[in-house]
């Protein structure tokens, strides 16, 4: 059996930190990060300019009482989805890694697959499905007589959309820790005499911690930048009261208004720093992992597969059937479909020179944080969420600002384009390096160093290899979110380049259903691939 | 196992993806075709008129004062590609001139020229509502217009003081259930929905720029007062809040509400996806009153944009006959210019008993915007 280290490195520990150590290594990581943090640094000090033009009435605005309403029942949604995705992923994470479920490897790949439909075209499905007047309640009419459902929109409907879209963060950093974790701590907790359930509560969940308290942030975080499902499910959040203000073409008061997003966002960094740091001992098992005896679940198997199959038919199944519904309806009568060929090219394109980016970039940022762990680091950490919960449209006007104003030569070009995703989307990306990084021991790469390698050379040959499937996952995560990105992609692409997410958008603003489900399918399609690649990899290495 | 489930999920996407790529380009040939179905006296003639006209005396200087770069034109545009597109299409085969387009909300466009200031690289400013004009009027950034250009368009319908046009109209209307309601349950106007009869039985987008729009009207018609009065009611009657115009149609035909307040050319697009069994219906309010506002989706030209003489014929060319017909016949909207009929049964401009009211008088949004904040109706 293998020797459990309990903290085989200690953060703060001197010989590791090389803090005036000039080497290649350091300069290349500080000065990556130092780029990194100027661009994180953008959308806050274009925000700060224009909230310094705000007038009395702008301030007196955000101190008014529905203002303040509007931020409590946002905090209070984010606080709730959570929970309810928690609720769903964790049971979803535990069936899938570690028990004998049937077909699990396919419910491993289509769990987290919702993940990629795009919230303003997933709350509209489930509106049809789920309203009053939806599909639901016409298959129930003739059987039941039910001529109405209650109402879906406001806070259920909020809240199922938004946990049914945003779960996947959840599962798929609370399975990735899970797969990762050293059986040895369950076996003994088992031959100790604890049941599986025991087991479950009282050392898998502790171990879990860190993975749980990341997975939170980042979708109570997307919860708060969401505009799609809000505003069809007619839920005030705070998101839309900055949205109004931008059609009133007030941006001072919508700058005001953003930064309190970023207020937020701060305080739930607090939060979860807290649930880390009093977590942490528990990661730093590291090593090879053995696989995991599964636990039988006998009978327990049946409710087991309801519960994956619910979660996979109203999640996945319901919301890319209707699309498809919708591509016949349309087709049968006589709808045409503009040509998609160059939008799923540029969908590509786009998603993947900036999945590839955003992972260039979260690479340095994650190996500071987790090798370097300081005063300095763990600000550029903070740094990099701080904007991870500014709706997509403010970060694209502060790029707008910046680029046509300062460097015009660079406004509205592929490159400009995938610095706003870079802003947008790196949290996600420094979340899965990170947790891979933290797995693998420095002790590795002292070896490598003292047998006479560089500090670069004993990362490129020996922890970057180890790294890979976190950098997949990273790059994977990024891929998809790209691809249904929408108003930085509106605002900051070059003139013309259309992608299928401004198809569908095109589309679905001005009623033409069928020609949105077309481009709708594709995305959900297209970032299924890399997805049930990383997926199916996690799982063979598992 | 392993092997066979990942050959078996790469085949399956690989293969739907390309049928539903492929089923885009089955049906490709449809762009072109768009004004055949138009009574058109001559397609071709009118613009290659329109451009002669105009660029006869103009394209040499164009070609000397725009620098090399400023080629393409450049139009933002507030109204969708599904919309406009084709048109814009078409101006480009008719004058050779190449277009380069983005699309967004007029709110977002509005907002992204508001932040470039100066240095935008738009050329023409295509807005769905009055109200993201008149932001970037209000700013500087149009350019005055020609007086021939102006002189196409009625003068309620363009801004007083030259910088933008309005291009086509669009109608308030109320649509309404088929199933629930005849139209002579409807009222004249809109006043009186706040009647405790249709309590739970309204939808509308408040978020919406075109009911915003209404709003402004019913401030500068019936006084602010009346207006918040107007709010309060239609909020006792418990209305169903909607995210836009689009959705409201849709609850209206499946019946999950009885009324909403929209623009008219939604129910069209509606009919022709899902026949005419599809239970809804448009009602002009015949009162005359904000109800039966008629306002204009415009543009304008900024001037900072490098293509002065291009910008002019593009808008030259959505006042023309062609470009005017194409709006009414192809997205059921008003044309704005004398002597191109509506469509689809629609009754002409003129003979509409609408609100008499001047669109540069619905640019004042901030102050509608601030009574649907006091009213509780927005966040």
């Amino acid at each position: 059996m293998q020797v459990v280290k309990k903290t085989p490195f200690e953060p703060g520990r001197r010989d590791f930190r090389l803090p005036f150590d000039l080497n290649g290594m350091t300069l290349v990581l500080w000065g990556t990060a130092a780029l990194v943090a100027v661009a994180l640094l953008l959308p806050v000090v274009y925000l700060t300019v224009r909230a310094l033009g705000a007038g009395s009435e702008a301030w007196q605005g955000l101190f008014r009482f529905r203002t303040l309403e509007t931020l409590a029942r946002t905090v209070w949604l984010a606080v709730v989805v959570t929970g309810a995705s928690a609720a769903i992923a964790v049971p979803l994470a535990w069936l899938t890694t570690r028990t004998d479920l049937p077909l699990r490897r396919l419910w491993a790949v289509l769990t987290p697959l919702p993940l990629v439909i795009p919230s303003y075209v997933g709350a509209y499905l489930f509106v049809s499905a789920f309203g009053p007047r939806g599909l639901l309640q016409q298959i129930l009419e003739p059987v039941f007589g039910v001529t109405r459902l209650p109402e879906i929109y406001g806070f259920p409907g909020a809240l199922l959309a938004l946990t049914l879209l945003s779960y996947p963060y959840l599962l798929l950093t609370v399975r990735a820790a899970l797969s990762k974790m050293d059986p040895a701590f369950e076996e003994a907790s088992r031959s100790l005499g604890q049941d599986a359930w025991g087991t479950f509560w009282r050392v898998t969940m502790p171990l879990l911690r860190p993975a749980l308290g990341a997975g939170c942030l980042l979708t109570a975080l997307y919860v708060l930048r969401d505009f799609g499902v809000v505003a069809i499910m007619r839920y005030n959040t705070f998101t839309r009261v900055i949205y109004v203000s931008y059609t009133t073409f007030d941006r001072s008061q919508a700058a005001l208004l953003a930064l309190v997003l970023v207020a937020i966002t701060l305080f739930f960094l607090a939060l979860e720093a807290r649930v880390m740091s009093q977590a942490r001992h528990f990661q730093a098992a590291a090593g090879p992992v053995r696989p995991t005896t599964l636990v039988a679940l006998g009978p327990w198997k049946w409710p087991a597969l309801a519960f994956c199959g619910t979660v996979v038919f109203t999640s996945l199944v319901l919301p890319a059937g209707l699309l498809f519904y919708w591509l016949v309806r349309g087709l049968g009568a006589g709808e045409t479909i503009p040509r998609l060929e160059l939008a799923v090219w540029n969908s590509v394109l786009a998603s993947g020179l900036g999945a590839i980016a955003i992972v260039l970039a979260a690479l340095p940022m994650a190996i500071l944080v987790v090798r370097r762990p300081g005063r300095i680091t763990r600000l550029l950490e903070r740094l990099t969420y701080s904007t991870f919960a500014l709706p997509g449209i403010v970060i694209a006007l502060a790029l707008v600002f910046f680029g046509a104003n300062h460097v015009p030569q660079l406004y509205q070009t592929l490159p400009m384009l995938l610095l706003a995703y870079g802003i947008l989307f790196l949290p996600q990306a420094v979340g899965a390096v990170r947790a891979s990084l933290l797995q693998i021991h420095p002790n590795l790469e002292e070896a490598a160093r003292s047998l006479g390698r560089s500090p670069l050379q004993a990362f490129f040959g020996v922890t970057f290899p180890l790294l890979r499937p976190g950098l997949a996952a990273g790059a994977s995560l990024a891929f998809l979110t790209i691809m249904k990105e929408l108003p930085a992609t509106l605002i900051l692409a070059p003139i013309g380049f259309k992608t299928l997410a401004t198809g569908v958008w095109a589309a679905v603003s001005e009623a033409f259903f069928a020609q949105a489900a077309a481009p709708a399918l594709l995305i959900i399609l297209m970032s299924s691939l890399p997805m049930t690649f990383f997926i199916l990899n996690e799982q063979r290495i598992d | 196992m392993k092997f066979n489930l990942r050959v078996f999920l790469l085949t399956c996407m690989v293969f739907s993806v390309l049928v539903l790529t492929a089923c885009g380009s089955a049906a490709t040939p449809v762009p072109t075709d768009v004004p055949t179905d138009v009574p058109v006296e001559s397609p071709t003639e009118a613009p290659a008129e329109e451009a002669t006209a105009t660029s006869a005396p103009t394209e040499p200087v164009t070609d000397g004062d725009a620098p090399a770069d400023g080629g393409a034109l450049v139009v933002y545009s507030g109204r969708s590609e599904a919309l406009v597109g084709p048109i814009i299409a078409q101006f480009s085969e008719a004058t050779g001139i190449q277009v380069e387009v983005r699309y967004g909300s007029t709110a977002e466009i509005a907002a992204t020229l508001l932040e470039e200031g100066a240095n935008s690289p738009a050329d023409v400013f295509f807005a769905q509502d009055p109200g993201g004009l008149g932001a970037v009027a209000k700013e500087g950034l149009f350019a005055e217009l020609p007086e021939e250009t102006l002189a196409k368009v009625p003068a309620e319908f363009r801004s007083p003081s030259g910088l933008w046009v309005g291009i086509s109209a669009r109608a308030r209307i109320v649509v309404y259930n088929t199933d629930a309601l005849k139209p002579e349950d409807l009222p004249a106007d809109i006043a009186d929905f706040t009647d405790p009869k249709w309590k739970g039985k309204i939808g509308w987008a408040p978020t919406n720029g075109s009911f915003q729009a209404m709003l402004t009207a019913m401030r500068v018609v019936w006084g602010e007062e009346k207006a918040k009065e107007w709010l309060e009611g239609i909020q006792a009657n418990e209305p169903k809040v909607f995210d836009g115009n689009a959705p409201i149609v849709e609850a209206v035909g499946a019946g999950e509400i009885e009324v909403g307040f929209v623009n008219h050319y939604y129910l069209y697009r509606f009919l022709k996806e899902q026949g005419e069994g599809f239970k809804a219906r448009n009602q002009f309010l015949t009162g005359g009153g904000p109800g039966s506002l008629v306002m204009v989706a415009g543009a304008g030209r900024l001037a900072n944009g490098k293509n002065e003489a291009n910008a002019i014929k593009f808008i030259d060319f959505m006042l023309s006959t062609v470009a005017q017909q194409y709006f009414a016949g192809q997205t059921y909207e008003y044309p704005l210019v004398e002597g191109v009929n509506t469509q689809g049964g629609l009754t002409p401009l003129a003979e509409l008993k609408r609100l008499e009211i001047d669109m540069v008088d619905l640019d004042d949004l901030a102050g509608t915007t601030k009574l649907l904040q006091e009213t509780g109706v927005l966040p």
